[in-house]
């Protein structure tokens, strides 16, 4: 059963409401391993070595953080920069991330509807993502549809706990390695396809 | 009006204080001051000191002793290892010329074989006193020429332990002349056999290595238990005191034992101690040695006939300084190198006075000829800062400039120098924090058991108070980048400091203090970097508290450093306040009010809140 790494980074996670509800209960899923970047490194002294270590332990990673000015915060970008070494994760004998998968887990303020060429913000959230996309590519991973839940600051309790759900069946599904083909049909992962049930 | 003791002691300290700063004042060299004091109160001017001369000579010989001392301090054996080539190299070529030119110069003068050869060797010697105690007067000592000099003249201190032992060969008869300078070496060994001689000086060069690393260290450690300043005043003077004795015993030169105990004490803690601690007598010495060479220049003799001294002056200096500048080409120094170290050594030494009257006891010399080559001895010497000057006024500014080196480009290379002061629990995290970046700080501590540790563990650690100028001076604090004191004693941190922007004004400072209180005092005393050791630590495990109830680690990191730039702020705030005490308290009550409210309104204000609501359209709803 394939394993998940799930890599949070958020500056202020205790005012968000969104990851709450988002994260509640994911650390006592089994075979799912939360890891709270902004707590374990406040100071930004990432342990490279550890950081590795659990990169190999895991088949699927994940990457959830808000989505800030088009990007992550920057310990998450201090993560990319100093654990995926050349020649380790990437480079001629960089292969130790090779054939994982990576899903990217975002939260927005602003509503789906902002993130199209009609839009305020011009591009998609997709198009916003391309380097992450490239660099979970240079690494050898399979990098799946982003999954993004949007204007966060809008959503009733209702919808909120309906996406929970939604992100707690895709990581099961993860889990279960069978829906990943599915999960690679999907073009924007606001919404999960129908299809995709808990076994 | 010769006669007392402390009349005469009065004469020459009376002609020190006057005539040095004279000197000093019209730009010449302190040595220059000194030789002219002493021709001043010689019994030719004055007259107030009189033939007792040759006994201060022979007294204020120990400030050429200690001199050496001070000098093995500075150079540790694995440095003298790397001078023996340049020792025996320029050192052997200097003599040997020096003798060759010096026996065709008096031999053409008319002199016998056996008199040309004798002076030919006292020739061949320069005065290390007086050459030494030049470069250190312009800090000249770590330079080229000055390495240079030091090695001819090491070589030189060698040396004439041999041509003492092969002067008797050249005695007509052998038969002694009355011996009243010799008898005042006290010899043990002259009625023993050759060999057995040569092993009592083997035996007592390694007694000189091994007591200076076995004996005279945990001596020293012990005498530093009781904290009494003057013991190890006493210790000092007693270990260069012992090694003159020994050596005067075998017959060995106690400049040279002193040299090698210094070079043995170089790695000990204790150096720069020691250094700090010898230099008032060894500078008293010396100055007391120039004073006796300028009383001994016979002025009747030169009346007799001045011309004819006149010419072998003037023979000697150019014989010796043509070899010297030759060996110094010979060794590829430049040419400005190679002039300040012809200049500097081109007289006749010291040792020249022993060599002298040893050929005279040994029927070699007449009285006459020795009484000549006495004052030659002496007017070379104190023509050597009359020349210094003439090189450096008028040669050197015309002829050597164009050689002057470039300096190096890359200055990176040079290591960044930091005195840190005091190594307990505060200086030792500094420390080792500091090593680890490759930065090693010379390091200065009052506690001698926890130096003796610290050295075993392979720290470079000196024992000494750093609130003595002169210490830090010889932990060399002239070439410092920075000085960080972690002393916890806020009076020795003050008392240090102040001493430090006194003499030092242009070097950064870095100090720890306890507290607010402290810290306050010393930004009021104008030093910028100060470090209370009861801010950070406690913030953090105030923040690790908080995180143990739920806190954010990330958001009380933030907060802790605002914390603490707050507290920094209001600190410095208050610290330009002149300190009355009421209206201090007041102001820290204000202070502290004031901080209370910021903190308040930062937390009421939520800084971050409003970041989470990037590109949304309701930027109110979250309040949760």
């Amino acid at each position: 059963m394939p394993k998940i790494l799930l890599l949070f980074a958020h500056p202020r996670y205790e005012q968000s409401r969104t990851n709450h509800a988002l994260l509640r209960g994911v650390g006592e899923l089994a075979e799912v391993t939360f890891h709270d970047l902004y707590e374990a490194y406040p100071e930004f002294d990432i342990d490279v070595a550890y950081e590795k270590k659990l990169l190999l332990e895991h088949d699927v990673i994940v990457w959830h953080h808000p989505f800030y000015w088009y990007s992550c915060p920057p310990l998450l970008k201090q993560w990319i920069d100093v654990v995926l070494e050349f020649n380790w994760a990437y480079g001629p004998k960089g292969n130790a991330l090779a054939d994982k998968t990576c899903l990217q887990v975002i939260t927005t303020g602003g509503g789906s509807e902002v993130y199209c060429s009609a839009g305020r913000n011009n591009y998609s959230i997709n198009t916003f993502l391309r380097p992450f996309e490239q660099t979970a590519r240079l690494c050898g991973m399979r990098y799946l549809p982003p999954y993004a839940v949007t204007g966060t600051h809008k959503l009733t309790d209702e919808e909120l706990r309906q996406h929970a759900d939604e992100y707690h069946r895709i990581l099961i599904s993860l889990r279960e390695n069978a829906s990943v083909a599915d999960l690679k049909d999907c073009e924007f992962q606001d919404d999960i396809p129908p299809q995709l049930t808990i076994s | 009006m010769t006669g007392s003791i402390l009349f005469e002691a009065i004469a020459f300290l009376a002609g020190a204080i006057i005539c040095v700063p004279l000197a000093k004042r019209l730009g010449l060299s302190a040595v220059l001051g000194y030789l002219l004091a002493g021709i001043l109160i010689g019994p030719y001017v004055l007259g107030f000191v009189g033939e007792e001369g040759d006994e201060i000579l022979h007294f204020a010989e120990f400030g050429v002793v200690m001199m050496l001392f001070l000098i093995g301090l500075e150079i540790d054996p694995a440095r003298f290892w790397r001078m023996r080539k340049t020792v025996v190299g320029m050192g052997g070529l200097q003599v040997a010329g020096t003798m060759l030119l010096g026996y065709l110069l008096f031999s053409w003068l008319g002199y016998d074989w056996e008199v040309s050869v004798a002076i030919a060797m006292a020739v061949a010697l320069s005065s290390t006193a007086i050459a030494l105690q030049s470069l250190k007067e312009k800090g000249h000592f770590d330079t080229t020429y000055g390495s240079a000099s030091f090695s001819i003249l090491l070589f030189q201190d060698i040396i004439v332990i041999l041509m003492l032992a092969v002067m008797p060969l050249l005695s007509p008869g052998g038969e002694t002349v009355a011996t009243e300078n010799h008898a005042e070496t006290l010899n043990l060994l002259e009625n023993l056999p050759t060999w057995l001689r040569g092993l009592a000086i083997i035996g007592s060069v390694v007694l000189v290595v091994a007591g200076g690393r076995y004996l005279i260290v945990p001596t020293l450690r012990w005498v530093a238990t009781w904290n009494m300043r003057e013991l190890l005043t006493a210790s000092a003077l007693l270990i260069v005191l012992g090694i003159s004795f020994l050596m005067e015993l075998v017959g060995l030169s106690p400049a040279l034992g002193a040299f090698l105990g210094g070079v043995v004490l170089a790695n000990s803690e204790f150096r720069h101690e020691l250094e700090s601690t010898l230099e008032p007598f060894k500078e008293l010495l010396l100055g007391l040695f120039f004073m006796a060479v300028g009383a001994s220049v016979n002025f009747i003799v030169i009346a007799a006939d001045p011309l004819g001294i006149g010419t072998i002056v003037v023979a000697v200096i150019v014989v010796k300084a043509i070899v010297l500048f030759g060996v110094a080409a010979a060794f590829g120094l430049k040419m400005d190198d190679r002039l300040l170290l012809t200049v500097g050594l081109a007289q006749i030494g010291e040792f020249a006075f022993v060599l002298l009257s040893f050929a005279f006891q040994l029927n070699i010399l007449s009285q006459e000829q020795l009484d000549i080559m006495l004052v030659v001895t002496a007017v070379s010497m104190t023509m050597t800062p009359i020349l210094g000057i003439i090189n450096e006024r008028l040669l050197l500014p015309n002829i050597a400039t164009k050689e002057k080196e470039e300096r190096p480009t890359d200055e990176f290379t040079a290591t960044h120098k930091v005195i840190l002061v005091g190594f307990g629990h505060f200086g030792s995290t500094v420390g080792r924090f500091l090593r680890a970046h490759g930065v090693e700080a010379t390091i200065l501590d009052y506690d001698s058991n926890r130096v003796d540790l610290l050295r075993r563990m392979g720290f470079e650690v000196y024992y000494g108070d750093a609130t003595r100028i002169d210490l830090l001076e010889s932990a060399g604090i002239a070439e410092a980048d920075l000085l960080i004191c972690t002393v916890g004693s806020p009076d020795t941190t003050l008392a240090l400091v102040r001493k430090v922007r006194k003499h030092y004004p242009a070097l950064e400072v870095m100090v720890r203090a306890r507290n607010r209180y402290d810290a306050t005092d010393l930004l009021n005393d104008g030093i910028e970097n100060v470090y209370r050791e009861t801010l950070d630590t406690s913030v953090k495990l105030a923040s690790d508290a908080l995180n143990k109830f739920g806190f954010r680690k990330y958001t009380l990191y933030r907060h802790a450093q605002q914390f603490v730039r707050l507290d920094e702020e209001s600190l410095r705030r208050l610290a330009v306040q002149p300190r009355h005490e009421d209206e201090y308290v007041f102001r820290v009550r204000e202070e502290i009010a004031q901080q209370e409210s910021l903190l308040e309104a930062d937390r009421r204000r939520k800084p971050f809140t409003e970041d989470t609501h990037w590109n949304s359209e309701l930027r109110a709803l979250l309040e949760d």
